[in-house]
C-alpha cells in the first residue's frame, strides 16, 4: 500500500487526462434481469455483436441452471430479479457527506493501515473534492507497457480494440456453462481487466487493478482475462488491503488465465471486502470463478491469495494442466472472524504428461468464523507421471469457530504421485504465553504466531503485498483472543 | 529484588503452593530444589504470570512493584525472564523475529530507542557465542525441530539478549549431556552480575557444580522446608528427597 499510496498522493491534484472511465450519463436500470437488460449493457459499451450474442447465449443457459447449494456456507436465497444490473456512479448528493457517517470500525482499520484521510474518504464512498485520480497513474503505466507491447486495459476497451484476442480467449477457460455464477457473469459482466503479454516478453512491473479501478466502483460482475503468450511472464496483483465499502452485496467475478508454451502467470490477490458488522450484517457475498489454463508445454500458473474480507467467500482458483511439464500452484490464506464464512480451495486438473501441482492452504478461524477447504486433484488418463503435493493446515482461535477440510482426489493414471497432508491446530496458550514472556503484547503475539502459520503463503506474495497482508491479518484478528 | 511472602496457589482447586516465602537480593543466585511435582514450575510460572494459577493469598514484589497485578508482557519488559522447562515450538516464526520484537518492546517500555536491524544483528551475534550457537539458529523457527539441548541453549541465548534483572531458569539442566551442561552453565555464569538475580530451579545438584549458588532452598509439598548454602544440595543428593518429605510432613503435622 505504502508505495502505491505515495504515488497516488503525488498524483492527486494532477489534471485529469483521458482515461479508462468513459463518461456515462446518470442512469440506473430498475431491478430485474431479462434480455433487454443484456442488450442495454452491451449497447452501453458499444460492444461488437459477437459479444452480445455470447452474452445472450450465456443468459439462456443460465436460466436453466440452479444456484449451487453444496458449499459449506449459509445465506438466504438471493433474488436475482431484485438486483439492478446497471447503476451509474452515485451522485455526490447520495453519498455519505463525511467520515462521521461511516462505521467507526472501518475508520479505525484505515488508520491502522496508515491510509491518508483523502483516500479514506474515497474508499468509504464519500464525495471528495480532490479528484482521486487513479486514472492518470494508470496512464503513465500504460505508456511504459505499450513500449514493450503489453496490453493492459479494461476488458470493454479490449473488446473494441483487440476483438480477435477477445474472441479467441474469452470463455475459453471458464465457459458460460461452467457454473451458475460464471453463467450469470457471462451474461451481465460490466467491468474487468484485460492483459496480453506478447511472446518472450517479461512484464517488468507488477500489474495491479488498484491503479485502474476507481476504488468506489468495484464492479459487481467483473471479468478479467489474462493471456501470456509463449515464453512470457507476468505478475498480476488484484485487490487492496483497505476494506472497501460497497453498495453491492453480491459479487460474482470471473477470472481467466491462459499461459501458452513456456509462459508463466503469477496472480496474487489480497481481498479485504467489508465482512459486515460483528453479526455479519451488510457484508459482501463473494462468489468468484478463477481458473487458469496451462495451454502449452512448460507453462506455469500460480495463484496466491489472502482472503480476510467478505461475509461469504466462495472461490476455487484452479489450473488446467494441459501442456506437458506444466505446473500449477495454489497458495492460500483464508481468515474468517466473527460471522464470516469461507468456502475456498482449488482444483488441479492434470491432463498433460509430467505435470505437477502444489497446493498450500492455510485456514484461520476465529470468533464464530467457519472456514472450509475444498480441493480437487484430478489426474486424467493422459497425465503420465503427474505429481501433486497438497498441504492443508487449519488454525483455530477459540472454540466457537470451525474448520472443515474436503479433499477430493481422482486418479485415472497409476503413475501419478499424490501426497496430501492436513493438520488442525489450536493457537496454543503455550505459544501465546511464550511470546508474552518475551515481552510481546497479546495482540502482537497472536499476530506473530498467525503470520508464522501463514509464512509459506506470504513468501509467495510480492514483497510489498506480503508486508501489507501481514499487517492486515493482525488487524483482522484483533480481539480474537482473550 | 524479589520478595515472595506466604504465597498460596491453587490449580483447578488443588493447592500446589502452601505459603511459600522467598527473598532474593540483587546479584544473588538461588537454587530451588525439590522432587517432581513439588511445585517448582508452578512457582516459576506464577512469577512469570501464566494463566491458570490462582493465587489465594500472599504477595510477590519485584523491585518494589506488585508483580501479581502485572500482565505477563509487562513483567517481561520490567526485566523478569523465564527460561522454560519445555520451550514451545512456534512454526514459521523466526527465532530472531520474536527476539527482536521482545527486545524492542522492552526498550520502548524503558523509553529507549528501538534497535534497528543492523545493531540488533550485531548484538545477537555477540550473544550467540556465549552459548556456542550457530548463526543459522537465528533464522530457524522458534524451537522447531530443535533438539532438547538446543532448546535449552536457545533459552539462555534469549536471556543473554534480553538482559533481565531477574531470571528464573526452570530445569534448564534437564536433558543436557555433560558438554551441553557445561556450555549452558558457562553462559549463565557469564550473565551473573551485581544487578541481576537468578533463580535456578533444578531437580539435580549436578548443575550446582557448575553454577555455584549463594543459597539453596528445598521445596516440598508447596513450601520451602529447608534453606542453606551449597552444602545443602550435597546433603540432599546423599540422602535423597525422602528425607525431605519426612521433614515436610513433620513440619505440617
Ligand atoms: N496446569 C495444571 N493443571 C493441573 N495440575 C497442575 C498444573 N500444573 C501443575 N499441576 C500440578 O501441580 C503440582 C506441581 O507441579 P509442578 O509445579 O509442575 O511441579 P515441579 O515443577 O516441581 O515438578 C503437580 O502435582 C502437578 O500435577
Ligand atoms: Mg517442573
Amino acid at each position: 500500500m505504502n508505495t502505491a499510496v505515495k504515488e497516488l498522493d503525488e498524483l492527486v491534484g494532477r489534471e485529469y487526462k483521458e482515461g479508462f472511465v468513459t463518461d456515462i450519463e446518470a442512469e440506473t436500470l430498475p431491478p430485474g434481469l431479462d434480455e433487454s437488460v443484456i442488450r442495454f449493457l452491451s449497447g452501453k459499451k458499444s460492444e461488437p455483436d459477437f459479444i452480445l450474442q455470447w452474452r445472450l447465449a450465456a443468459f439462456d443457459r443460465w436460466k436453466a441452471m440452479e444456484c449451487p447449494e453444496w458449499a459449506h456456507v449459509h445465506y438466504n436465497p438471493i433474488d436475482f430479479q431484485a438486483i439492478s444490473y446497471y447503476s451509474a456512479p452515485k451522485r455526490d448528493e447520495d453519498r455519505p457527506k463525511s467520515l462521521d457517517e461511516i462505521d467507526p470500525k472501518l475508520l479505525e482499520t484505515y488508520n491502522k493501515l496508515g491510509i491518508p484521510l483523502e483516500e479514506q474518504k474515497a474508499l468509504a464512498g464519500i464525495a471528495v473534492d480532490v479528484v482521486f485520480d487513479s486514472v492518470s497513474v494508470a496512464t503513465t503505466f500504460k505508456d511504459k507497457l505499450a513500449e514493450i507491447g503489453v496490453i493492459f486495459c479494461p476488458l470493454s476497451e479490449a473488446m473494441a480494440n483487440h476483438p480477435e484476442l477477445v474472441r479467441e480467449y474469452l470463455g475459453s477457460v471458464v465457459p458460460p456453462s461452467d457454473n451458475f455464477y460464471a453463467g450469470l457473469n457471462s451474461a451481465v459482466f460490466t467491468e474487468g481487466s484485460f492483459v496480453y503479454v506478447p511472446k518472450g516478453v517479461r512484464c517488468p512491473m507488477e500489474l495491479s487493478t488498484y491503479f485502474r479501478i476507481n476504488a468506489l466502483n468495484t464492479g459487481q460482475f467483473e471479468r478479467t482475462l489474462i493471456i501470456a503468450d509463449e515464453g512470457s511472464y507476468v505478475s498480476y496483483l488484484e485487490g487492496c488491503t483497505a476494506p472497501m465499502r460497497d453498495e453491492n452485496q453480491l459479487h460474482a467475478a470471473v477470472v481467466e488465465l491462459v499461459a501458452l508454451k513456456d509462459a508463466q502467470i503469477k496472480y496474487s490477490t489480497v481481498q479485504n471486502w467489508y465482512p459486515g458488522d460483528e453479526e455479519g450484517r451488510g457484508g459482501i457475498y463473494n462468489f468468484v470463478t478463477k481458473r487458469g489454463a496451462c495451454r502449452g508445454d512448460n507453462a506455469k500458473i500460480s495463484w496466491t491469495q489472502v482472503e480476510t474480507g467478505s461475509a461469504i467467500t466462495w472461490k476455487y482458483p484452479s489450473v488446467l494442466l494441459e501442456g506437458n511439464h506444466s505446473t500449477g500452484e495454489f497458495y492460500s490464506v483464508a481468515l474468517t472472524n466473527n460471522c464470516q464464512q469461507a468456502d475456498t480451495g482449488t482444483k488441479m486438473v492434470h491432463i498433460g504428461e509430467h505435470t505437477s501441482s502444489t497446493i498450500i492452504s492455510k485456514g484461520i478461524s476465529a470468533g464464530r468464523g467457519q472456514n472450509a477447504y475444498r480441493g480437487l486433484v484430478k489426474v486424467l488418463k493422459s497425465a503420465k507421471q503427474a505429481r501433486n503435493y497438497s498441504q492443508c493446515d487449519s488454525l483455530l482461535m477459540g472454540d466457537r469457530c470451525g474448520a472443515h477440510t474436503f479433499p477430493y482426489i481422482e486418479v485415472k493414471n497409476p503413475t501419478a504421485t499424490i501426497e496430501h497432508e492436513a493438520t488442525t491446530s489450536k493457537i496454543g496458550e503455550d505459544q501465546l504465553f511464550y511470546c508474552r514472556q518475551r515481552g510481546l503484547s497479546e495482540e502482537d503475539a497472536v499476530s506473530m504466531i498467525v503470520n508464522g502459520f501463514c509464512k509459506e503463503v506470504f513468501r509467495e506474495l510480492p514483497m510489498e503485498f506480503a508486508v501489507e497482508a501481514q499487517k492486515l491479518l493482525g488487524i483482522s484478528l484483533e480481539g480474537a483472543v482473550g | 529484588m524479589l520478595k515472595i511472602s506466604d504465597l498460596k496457589v491453587t490449580v483447578d482447586g488443588k493447592a500446589i503452593l502452601n505459603g511459600l516465602s522467598l527473598d532474593v537480593g540483587p546479584g544473588e543466585v538461588h537454587a530451588i530444589m525439590g522432587p517432581n511435582g513439588s511445585g517448582k514450575s508452578t512457582l516459576a510460572n506464577v512469577i512469570a504470570g501464566r494463566d491458570g494459577y490462582e493465587v489465594t493469598s500472599g504477595s510477590v514484589s519485584f523491585m518494589g512493584n506488585d508483580l501479581l497485578s502485572m500482565a505477563p508482557e509487562d513483567r517481561a519488559r520490567e526485566g523478569v525472564f523465564l527460561a522454560f522447562q519445555y520451550p514451545v515450538e512456534i512454526p514459521g516464526v523466526a527465532n530472531i523475529a520474536l527476539l527482536k520484537e521482545g527486545l524492542n518492546a522492552a526498550r520502548r517500555h524503558r523509553g529507549e530507542p528501538e534497535l534497528d536491524a543492523l545493531d540488533f544483528l550485531k548484538l545477537v551475534r555477540e550473544k550467540l557465542k556465549l552459548v556456542e550457537m550457530k548463526e543459522e539458529f537465528l533464522s530457524r523457527s522458534v524451537n522447531e525441530g530443535f533438539s532438547g539441548g538446543e532448546k535449552k541453549r536457545n533459552e539462555i541465548f534469549q536471556m543473554a539478549v534480553l538482559e533481565p534483572s531477574l531470571a528464573v531458569l526452570d530445569e534448564t539442566d534437564s536433558g543436557l549431556d555433560i558438554d551441553a551442561l557445561k556450555t549452558v552453565a558457562g553462559g549463565v555464569n557469564a550473565l551473573r552480575s551485581e544487578d541481576r538475580s537468578i533463580i535456578l530451579v533444578t531437580h539435580y545438584q549436578r548443575l550446582l557444580d557448575y553454577i555455584v549458588p549463594d543459597k539453596v532452598h528445598v521445596l516440598a509439598q508447596g513450601k520451602i522446608v529447608r534453606s542453606g548454602d551449597k552444602r545443602l544440595a550435597l546433603d540432599l543428593e546423599e540422602r535423597g528427597y525422602g528425607w525431605i518429605d519426612t521433614a515436610a510432613d513433620a513440619a505440617t503435622a
